[in-house]
Parts: structure tokens; C-alpha cells; sequence
């Protein structure tokens, strides 16, 4: 029952896959995300660049992508991605359907950290006289970062889930470990250790958030 | 240096409409501190924020020095605004920087050198007596510190007017009292126009030269302080002053006058001069009549004593009169009022 057919050097690859397919996504997640966010916040009804059919075309864009279930995303766009990629299967074609599911949840959670804001601050630029940009960028960002960050905590542990189902596309990684080896192979060791090394690794990361999080805030 | 000509600010949100501030007309000079006060939602936080554009007139002009502020394009009126400060109730400083950062904001918009930046920050810090907290977060600080990296904040970009949003009412009466002299200061060292929104008498008391009453978005009075204390006339106005200046017989008093046929109640103001001269002994005895004290009061109000004496008279109606044009002459203005009048401000 304690025996493995799996090596550590499978397990050592099964983790570089998920640290790869979660780094880059994040990555460009939010660079797509974070601007989204930004937008979304400015735009809308009040915002400090009112406008809206910007908002209007935004905000159901956001929504339509995260109502779908991140398993349904992956078939669905599979045209798409083999265009991007060239090709439908292996890591990088795991990537851009996670790009495609964590940057709208980017966006969505930093809107949400930057209406954290106070509007007084908002206020205190504006009456400053400052540009649409400086508000931006020397009042809305320096007052978010902290949410900001643990934001980003929370897309990351999203992001980790979500490569679980990146096996559908024989993208490995930990998730795709845990399922053809520990459970299609009734291996439980395999099942046990994916499961610690998940726990391990979200914890890890919430932690880093969190301590970060405090760190810039300071109140 | 600022004029408001028949300005009107209605907000319309979801079909209902509300006019915050209807035809108001209002001038303030250069130097001035001026004092807008009000209840809740009388329309005198619009009303400050219609100075600096943070609104927008539905009617009406908004002149600052001399210009209508609708005549200017985005760019112009950002910068217009740096020559008008703005403090508020809830300071709004950036809870990410320090003290010392959040002086340098508007010199930082402005472009500013680091070593320009730095010098003023320095020189504004000093000002404010804030030199030792330039490297603390604002959540180290108290209400009345925070007010002051405000204050040093607004002044930042040398404006001419600045701008105080209930700049008090979150703070100890004795933090009031400090911020209060420390803008008594600015107005006098920088020669810095200011104009006070506030709901509370005693900050009108303490520094301000002009004031405006404001009541469901009108002003229902306004003028120099002292004479809008000396002799209020809205209900409102009476009211606000009867919360910093008691100027009614007490109850007890006025259940026990005796209303004697051809005895007549009179209210005397004493301003300046006429407070503190014995003018009131030298009638007494130079008429022939009778007078009972009801009521006496002194207040100071812009350095200057004002004196309120409700006496009661009676005798030879005609002695009375000249004791009445004596007073007139010494510059004491008189008011008959009728005994029952007191009910009505006591109740």
C-alpha cells in the first residue's frame, strides 16, 4: 500500500510544470488584469475618466469569461490556443487558457482593492488639481498596493487550482500527478504527497502575501 | 477674492432631484476669513466645493480672483486649483506615505526639484510644528497632527486662498483651539484668504472676521461677525448664537419680573469701547428713574468686547427717553423688547 511506482525526479518535474504554468500566467495575467482593473475603476459612473460605453463593454466582458468553469474554458478555446501556440497540447498550451481564465479575475479583484480607496483621498487630488494619471498613479496605486498584493495572493491560489485540470491537455504539472498516477493507478502515496506538497505550497505563498501585504501598509 | 454671483447646484440621481444650493450670492475679500455655518445638510459643503469646481455650478458664477472659474479649459482649472488649499473633516492624507511625502504631493504634481521639494517640506513642517514627525505614517499621528500635515499639505503650493471643510469638527475642543490659531496665523503671516465651513458657533467665534448663515441651501444672513452676533435676526442665527453667547434672561428671572405699568424692558448692546466704560452707572445717576438689571454679558469677538444688558425701566417716560438718547450717544444701541418675547426665545 506505501509503495510508488513514481520517482523524485517526476515529482521534482511535476512541480516545475505548476511553479511554470502558475509563474507565467500570473505574469501575464496581470499585465493584461491589472490595467483591466484600473480601467474599470476609472471608467465607471463617478470615475475619475468617466466613461460609459467603455464600462459598459468592459464590465459584461469580465463577466462572461469568469462565469465559465476553467475546464470548459480550456476545450472551448482550444482553436484559439493552437493559434497562439501552434499547437493544442503540453505545458504552454495549458498556459493561454489560463492566461485567458486568471485575467479577468485580475482585474475584477484589483477593481475591487482600488474601490477600497477612500474617496477623500480622491477627493484631495482632485482638489490638488492633478491629472486623470497622477490621480492614478500617486494616489489610487500607493493607497492599493497592499490590498493589491494580497489580491494578487488570492489569483495565484486560484491560479494553482486551475492548473490541476491543465492535465486535460497534458499540460502536467502537481494536479496532473495526482490524477493518472495516484488516482487512475490507485497510487496513494502519489495522491498523498501531491496533496501535501498543494497544501504546502498554498500555504506558503498565502503567508508570503500576507506578510508582504503588511509590510507596505504599515497601518 | 472670491465671488459667487447667483450660483444654484442641483444633483438629480435616479429622477429625484436636489437643489444643495440655490441663487447663492457671496463675496469674500482678500484677507478675509469667512465662515460659513449651518446645520447638516444645509448645503455648505456643496457650497465649498463649488469654490474650487470640485463642483460644477448648474447656475450661476464661480469667480476667484476676479476670473470665472466656467470660462476654464481642464488644464486651466488644475491650474486654478493649486492656488486655492483644501483641508478636510477627515484630513485625507495618503495612509501609505509618510508625513514628509505626503507634504511633498502637490510640489511632487507640480514637478518640482528634490531639493526644492525638500526645503519647502522642511520650511512647511516647521510652520505647522511638525519638524520631528517628517518620517512617521499618519496612523502614528493624532487627529490634531494629522489636521496639521493637512494644513501643511494645502499650503504647499503657495495658494492664495485656502479652503477648510469642517477642518475641525472631528477634533477635542482643545485641538480645535490650536488649529484655529494656527490658521488665525496663516491668514496673518501669509496673508492667506481663508474661508470656514463648519456647523459649530464657537470656531466662527474664535477667528473669523465675515460670516453667512446657511439654512436649506440659501444664506439667510450674513456680515461682519460682530454685527451678525450682536444682533441676530434669522431664528437660525439666534440660535447659533445663543450656543456660544448666552444673550436671554434666565427663566427664573423672567418668571419673577413685574410687569408695573410704564415699566419697559430694554436690551442694550455695548460694543468696543462703549463695554468698558461706566456708561450704564452715569445714567443711573443722572435720571430720575427706576432700573432693574435683569440680565448682563460680555463676550469677546474679533478682539473686540461685546456687552449685552437687559435692563428694566420705569418712571417719567420722557427722563426715560433722555436716558435712552444719553446711552444712544455713548454708542450703545437700544432695542425695546417686550417681556413675552423672552418666552418665546427661551423655550
Amino acid at each position: 500500500m506505501f509503495s510508488t511506482t513514481l520517482t523524485g525526479d517526476q515529482f521534482l518535474q511535476a512541480i516545475i510544470e505548476t511553479i511554470q504554468m502558475v509563474g507565467v500566467s500570473l505574469f501575464v495575467g496581470s499585465l493584461i488584469g491589472i490595467p483591466f482593473g484600473i480601467l474599470l475603476v476609472i471608467t465607471r459612473p463617478g470615475g475619475v475618466l468617466e466613461n460609459k460605453a467603455l464600462y459598459a463593454i468592459l464590465n459584461p466582458i469580465i463577466n462572461i469569461i469568469r462565469s465559465l468553469p476553467f475546464i470548459i474554458l480550456l476545450v472551448a478555446i482550444v482553436p484559439f490556443t493552437r493559434f497562439i501556440v501552434h499547437t493544442s497540447i503540453g505545458t504552454s498550451a495549458a498556459i493561454v487558457p489560463l492566461i485567458i481564465y486568471i485575467a479577468p479575475y485580475i482585474g475584477r479583484l484589483v477593481e475591487n482593492s482600488l474601490l477600497e480607496v477612500n474617496p477623500g483621498i480622491l477627493e484631495a487630488a482632485e482638489a490638488m488639481g492633478a491629472t486623470p494619471f497622477q490621480v492614478i498613479w500617486y494616489f489610487l496605486l500607493p493607497e492599493a498596493v497592499g490590498s493589491l498584493i494580497l489580491s494578487l495572493t488570492t489569483a495565484t491560489i486560484g491560479l494553482i487550482g486551475a492548473t490541476a485540470m491543465a492535465g486535460t491537455v497534458g499540460g502536467g504539472g502537481v494536479g496532473d500527478l495526482a490524477i493518472v498516477y495516484g488516482y487512475q493507478r490507485f497510487d496513494t502515496v502519489v495522491v498523498v504527497a501531491t496533496v501535501v506538497i498543494l497544501i504546502i505550497l498554498v500555504q506558503g505563498i498565502q503567508s508570503l502575501g500576507n506578510t508582504l501585504a503588511r509590510k507596505i501598509r504599515r497601518y | 477674492m472670491i465671488e459667487l454671483k447667483q450660483v444654484s447646484k442641483t444633483f438629480t440621481r435616479k429622477g429625484i432631484t436636489i437643489d444643495a444650493v440655490k441663487g447663492i450670492d457671496l463675496k469674500v475679500d482678500k484677507g478675509d476669513i469667512f465662515g460659513v455655518i449651518g446645520y447638516s445638510g444645509a448645503g455648505k459643503s456643496t457650497l465649498i466645493r463649488l469654490v474650487n469646481y470640485l463642483e460644477r455650478p448648474t447656475e450661476g458664477q464661480v469667480l476667484v480672483a476676479g476670473r470665472d472659474l466656467g470660462t476654464y479649459n481642464d488644464k486651466e482649472l488644475r491650474a486654478a486649483k493649486k492656488n486655492i488649499g483644501m483641508i478636510f473633516q477627515h484630513f485625507n492624507l495618503l495612509e501609505s506615505k509618510k508625513v514628509f511625502e505626503n507634504v511633498a504631493i502637490p510640489l511632487v504634481l507640480l514637478k518640482k526639484n528634490k531639493n526644492e521639494i525638500r526645503k519647502r517640506v522642511l520650511e512647511l513642517l516647521e510652520f505647522v510644528g511638525l519638524s520631528d514627525k517628517a518620517g512617521s505614517y499618519p496612523s502614528e499621528l493624532s487627529g490634531g497632527q494629522k489636521q496639521r500635515v493637512g494644513i501643511a499639505r494645502a499650503l504647499a503650493s503657495n495658494p492664495s486662498i485656502l479652503l477648510c471643510d469642517e477642518a475641525t469638527s472631528a477634533l477635542d475642543p482643545q485641538t480645535t483651539h490650536s488649529i484655529l490659531q494656527l490658521l488665525k496665523k496663516i491668514n496673518a503671516e501669509y496673508n492667506i484668504t481663508v474661508m470656514i465651513i463648519t456647523h459649530e458657533m464657537s470656531v466662527i467665534q474664535e477667528i473669523c472676521n465675515k460670516v453667512a448663515v446657511m439654512e436649506a441651501g440659501r444664506i439667510i444672513e450674513q456680515g461682519s461677525v460682530l454685527d451678525v452676533f450682536g444682533s441676530p435676526k434669522h431664528k437660525t442665527t439666534q440660535n447659533f448664537v445663543k450656543t456660544v453667547i448666552q444673550n436671554s434672561i434666565t427663566p427664573s428671572v423672567q418668571k419673577s419680573i413685574k410687569t408695573e405699568p410704564g415699566s419697559v424692558l430694554y436690551k442694550l448692546n455695548f460694543v468696543g469701547e462703549s463695554a468698558s466704560e461706566p456708561i450704564l452707572f452715569e445714567m443711573i445717576r443722572s435720571f430720575d428713574m427706576k432700573v432693574n438689571i435683569l440680565f448682563a454679558n460680555t463676550t469677546e469677538i474679533q478682539e473686540t468686547t461685546l456687552g449685552t444688558v437687559i435692563i428694566q425701566c420705569s418712571g417719567d417716560t420722557a427722563e426715560i427717553n433722555n436716558a435712552l438718547s444719553f446711552l444712544k450717544r455713548h454708542g450703545v444701541s437700544v432695542e425695546e423688547v417686550e417681556s413675552n418675547v423672552f418666552d418665546h426665545i427661551n423655550r
